[in-house]
């Protein structure tokens, strides 16, 4: 599937667009879209796992409670994305569903679906190394919001 | 991505200034080393900008430099050096990147092209089987917590002592293969947790391990001293740096920095461009806990180093020694050094941000290896897989003009994804191993995006270092084998 016209099936509005990929020269971007900013965090974690690997093969087989806090919204979904990253490299485990619980500009809770990395079932895409701070915008738009974050790679 | 439109004012063929006054805020100029023609892809990006952009830094001194290798990055370009006045100067976590001394080692041999070509495919498979590599891909060496923390203040001496490797090996390191002042308590749980599997492991992205064959040398006497002799002699270079220990050590740092950034009101263009006095607790923190992330690096390429060593001496059937295989030198390609430089005919302790550059000392310097101390610090220059790579050195211009300072690859030029847009892994494949270049890779995909298409010419690159003067060409080898992660 082509990088840049990755769809996914939205949840909550049909099969609107969840996030884009974007080409960023040395690493990569993505755009989460979203009613709300809840479904904009979960829209960015789920373009973070298409990126190390197929979505489509990540099967539900447990699930993880996770909890964070930072100082500004901003900051909170760059904490979010480091995390599931942090959780890919040390745990190697895949998500590909996520209830975002509660969300504040400084707290997060959030389950997160997903099972144990199996290089027989999953292709290895590219190893994210962190979410960075450069470019970081998350806007209100007139369908909903928009996040952009450039991700190391 | 829009053009850059800035004004650049051209001081002679490799030098081009980006005015202070270009923008409010910027305490020096910019200077980028290019050619005339890198320059136009060079502001096909907002890369200037970018270098524009850290001029803001606090304490920043001479010029916010870009090398002729440069490219967009995040907050700093790769590519990029500035160095920083310890006293009333910032370290910026940003000005070293998250994968902390990612950098090269050279090896050589005494292995003719003759001996190796038809080994070459038996050789690629010893090495992708000995050394680990590829994306979520551990070590097969085991390191404990305690373990982590002599790792992480000893470096590559950790290594030796473990019997993966020499002191001759440190002698031919940038500093020695170990940073001092590394604190591991200045180190998350999580980045150890994060380190700990991944220790000994080439990782994926753009790092490999490439098989070469000297093509050119420029200057046989420069040469000679660091054992390459001859044209058709073997070569090893190894690519690789701190893995997930680096990336989440530059992470945490980094939310520190976020909130230095308002408590020593610092005003920065970027977010990304964080940073806190070099002489505040969160500077000093942020240096210790990098120099135990540069000394991971340094352990990791000794412990690779090794094993590719092993896995010639099973190929061939003899000894290392009987196979000459010395280290020639290892560089960082990204790191942040408190250097002593003359600023102003005044000797001055700066921090000297790296990325994506390499450290050029010229000969005679107090850091440059005894046995290169007539000649210069050695300065490796990787090129992309289907082209070249050059060794060179550093100059007494380097060290004036640069802080000691060159460039440090081909530098990208296509995003990964228009580079996989534009040709097949498959493709990538073929073309590379009609040109004798035996390869194995992790994944396809990964090798479309490290294609030739997606990089500069490195030739162009080493061209404008060496004509500038701020490094010598010495050699240039082409690669016969590559492992891609």
């Amino acid at each position: 599937m082509e990088m840049s016209l990755l769809f996914l099936y939205n949840e909550l509005g049909g099969m609107n667009k969840g996030f884009d990929v974007i080409d960023h020269t040395a690493d990569v971007g993505i755009i989460a879209y979203g009613a709300d900013i809840k479904e904009i965090f979960s829209n960015a974690a789920l373009a973070l796992f298409s990126l190390i690997t197929e979505p489509e093969s990540i099967e539900n087989k447990f699930h993880l409670d996770l909890e964070l806090s930072s100082e500004d919204i901003e900051s909170l979904l760059i904490e979010w994305l480091n995390e599931l990253i942090y959780l890919f490299d040390v745990k190697h485990v895949l998500f590909n569903h996520f209830d975002i619980g509660s969300l504040t500009d400084n707290d997060l809770k959030a389950t997160c679906y997903g099972e144990h990395f199996d290089t027989e079932k999953h292709t290895m895409k590219v190893e994210v190394k962190a979410a960075t701070y450069h470019m970081l915008k998350l806007d209100k738009s007139d369908d909903g919001f928009k996040a952009q974050v450039i991700l190391d790679i | 991505m829009a053009r850059w439109q800035g004004r650049l004012i051209k001081i002679d063929d490799y030098r081009w200034e980006i005015p202070q006054n270009y923008k409010t805020g910027m305490r020096v100029p910019g200077l980028i080393y290019a050619s005339k023609k890198m320059l136009e892809t060079i502001c096909e990006e907002q890369t200037p900008e970018q270098v524009a952009n850290v001029a803001f830094l606090p304490g920043i001194l001479d010029y916010s430099f870009a090398m002729p290798d440069i490219h967009w990055g995040y907050g700093f370009p790769i590519g990029g050096v500035a160095a920083m006045d310890v006293n009333d100067g910032v370290i910026s976590p940003g000005g070293v990147g998250y994968d902390i001394n990612c950098g090269v080692r050279l090896l050589r041999t005494s292995l003719s092209e003759a001996e190796v070509r038809p080994r070459i495919s038996e050789l690629i498979n010893a090495l992708f089987l000995n050394v680990p590599s590829g994306l979520g891909s551990e070590g097969k060496i085991k390191v404990s917590q305690k373990e982590m923390n002599q790792l992480m203040v000893e470096g590559a001496r950790w290594a030796m002592k473990r019997g993966l490797g020499s002191q001759e090996d440190l002698n031919v390191t940038e500093d020695g293969g170990c940073l001092t002042g590394a604190d591991p308590s200045k180190v998350s749980d999580r980045a150890v947790k994060r380190g700990s599997p991944q220790a000994g492991t080439l990782g994926s992205g753009n790092h490999f391990l490439e098989v070469q064959v000297v093509k050119k040398i420029f200057d046989s006497h420069i040469a000679s001293t660091m054992g390459i002799d001859e044209v058709g002699q073997i070569l090893v270079l190894i690519h690789t740096g701190s893995r997930g220990f680096g990336h989440q050590v530059c992470t945490d740092h980094l939310r520190v920095m976020e909130r230095a950034v308002s408590k020593y009101e610092i005003r920065l263009p970027d977010r990304q461009l964080a940073c806190a006095p070099v002489r505040s607790p969160e500077g000093q923190d942020y240096l210790a806990a990098m120099a135990c992330a540069a000394n991971y690096a340094w352990a990791n390429r000794q412990c690779i180093a090794h094993w590719t060593r092993e896995s010639f001496s099973k190929v061939f059937g003899k000894h290392t020694e009987a196979l000459g295989m010395k280290q020639i030198y290892d560089v960082a390609h990204n790191i942040a050094k408190i250097e002593e430089h003359i600023v102003n005919e005044r000797k001055l302790k700066v921090c000297v941000h790296r990325k994506g550059a390499t450290r050029a000392f010229p000969a005679g310097h107090n850091d440059t290896p005894t046995c290169y101390k007539e000649i210069g610090q050695p300065v490796l220059v990787p090129g992309d897989m289907g082209r070249c790579s050059f060794v060179a050195v550093g100059t007494e211009k380097a060290m004036a003009e640069t802080f000691g300072s060159t460039c440090h690859g081909a530098g990208r030029m296509l995003s990964r994804g228009a580079a996989k847009r534009s040709m097949r892994g498959q493709d990538v494949l073929h073309d590379l191993e009609s040109r004798g270049i035996t390869i194995k890779a992790g994944s396809l995909p990964s090798l479309a995006e490290e294609a030739s298409q997606a990089y500069k010419d490195v030739t162009d690159v080493i061209d404008v270092v060496h004509h500038a003067g701020i490094s010598k060409k010495v050699a240039m080898a082409i690669p016969m084998g590559v492992i891609k992660g």
